[in-house]
């Protein structure tokens, strides 16, 4: 089993973040109001922001220890992150951007696994279609099968389906529901909607103004809490 | 009327776009990189040809690749020509002045990338050349084709700095520009006259054209 272990010490003018986080394979949701450091999170994890002190080990593999000076830059990193905007590459067709993280793969290998990566997520009609052409539903989905592509030892998710409606929404919770048991990884979340982590999480973590105030599981965390932003 | 002059030019002109093109794309990658040392500097260094005078960089141009200078000893044991008073010297030349508008207009495009695609792409896995070819390059290239594109038009109505490099009257490299000089100065205003009207043609008719491509990039997307 390889679990994710980071410990995140960064300050950023009045900012300041300082957590522990142990992420065993399922989903962990991180939940917190805007600006509490979610998202800052997810960068360290993922080596796109340095923090000024931490360590960030996945199992075995150390990613980021600064008090060592290890620091392994991001395309060597096996990890997949679904950005808030998605970001899909918008110059290639959905089975481009899927197939953009195999490229370890022999060339005719990554054409299939995209194809049935896409249909495994339900949009395999979109193949040859550009991203401007796609719903907001579609959007999420090609996003999701290009995050799988790379065959992720940790998967981060920022908000990815916070401009969807609720049944969009619904949906697409359902399938990486199902799909997390399927890759046996650990998956960071960040939400800020509770009905999102009551369905998803395995494990919620709270954040605020970037100190971790509860952690455990849904009924313990959630435990008679109906919003966040009060 | 002789077309050579023209013919001259336009090939002074495509050649020169494409070293601009290349020098510049790669010059506005580097100075879109935040931790350049003295990026300023540099950025203000390689856009001197927008505000010096054609003498001041023919000058430079001539002491740096002349006969009696290291480049032009070695290029003269390597290919037996000079580089000065010479068709490579016209390119040069051109090159050197459409240099900034291909860098200014790189980095217009690449500064529109949105830096959470190339995040993407790096936790997708993509060392930064691939980020940089597959991503960062196709994504800029309406700014940087919009850049090649002034580069000709601006190559192709040089004088000044061809004239100091390449245009001392020495058979071969009279371009357009220079043709409409000569002919004036030797009496022969007709030819002057055509010169003049048939290179604001295909001036014009370039822009126009960048214009409408650059209108159908735009569209597109």
């Amino acid at each position: 089993m390889t679990d994710l272990a980071a410990t995140i010490q960064l300050s950023r003018g009045e900012f300041s973040l300082d957590v522990v986080l142990s992420c065993p394979p399922g989903i962990t949701c991180v939940m917190g109001p805007s600006g509490s450091g979610k998202s800052t999170i997810l960068g360290v994890l993922a080596g796109l922001t340095l923090p000024d002190r931490g360590r960030v080990a996945l199992g075995n593999t150390v990613w980021l220890d600064r008090a060592k000076a290890i620091n392994v830059p991001v395309h060597l990193r096996r990890l997949s992150y679904v950005f808030q905007g998605l970001a899909l590459f918008p110059h290639m067709s959905a089975l481009k951007n899927v197939e953009y993280g195999m490229h370890d793969l022999p060339r005719p290998e990554r054409a299939d696994k995209a194809r049935a990566l896409l249909e495994r997520v339900g949009v395999a009609h979109l193949a040859y279609r550009r991203p401007r052409t796609f719903s907001g539903g579609e959007a999420q989905r090609v996003a999701l099968a290009r995050a799988l592509a790379r065959q992720p030892q940790l998967l981060l998710l920022d908000e990815p389906f916070s401009a969807l409606d609720r049944d969009l929404r619904a949906q697409l919770t359902k399938l990486v529901r199902e799909l997390v048991p399927e890759l046996g990884v650990p998956l960071v979340h960040v939400t800020h909607s509770i009905a999102e982590a009551r369905q998803l999480a395995d494990q919620i973590v709270r954040i605020e103004r970037g100190r971790i105030v509860a952690a455990g599981t849904p009924e313990s965390v959630l435990a008679g809490v109906t919003s966040l932003e009060e | 009327m002789s077309w050579a002059p023209l013919v001259l030019s336009l090939e002074v002109a495509a050649l020169s776009m494409l070293v601009s093109l290349i020098a510049g794309t790669a010059l506005a990658v580097l100075l879109d990189w935040k931790r350049m040392p003295a990026r300023d500097f540099f950025d203000a260094v390689v856009c001197a040809p927008l505000v010096l005078p054609p003498t001041v960089l023919g000058y430079y141009l001539l002491v740096a690749l002349g006969t009696e200078s290291a480049i032009g000893r070695a290029w003269e044991s390597l290919t037996g020509t000079t580089i000065v008073f010479s068709f490579t010297g016209a390119v040069i030349a051109a090159a050197v002045g459409s240099l900034p508008l291909v860098v200014r207009s790189a980095r217009v495009g690449l500064e529109a990338v949105d830096r959470n695609l190339v995040s993407a792409a790096r936790t997708l896995g993509a060392s930064p050349s691939r980020v940089l070819f597959t991503v960062i390059l196709p994504l800029a290239a309406p700014g940087i084709i919009a850049g090649a594109m002034l580069a000709f038009a601006r190559a192709l109505g040089d004088y000044g700095i061809t004239q100091m490099v390449a245009g001392q009257m020495i058979h071969g490299t009279e371009t357009a520009s220079i043709h409409v000089m000569n002919a004036l100065y030797g009496g022969n205003e007709e030819g002057a006259r055509n010169m003049a009207l048939v290179t604001t043609g295909v001036g014009i008719g370039m822009l126009y054209a960048a214009n409408r491509f650059l209108r159908r990039i735009n569209n597109r997307d």
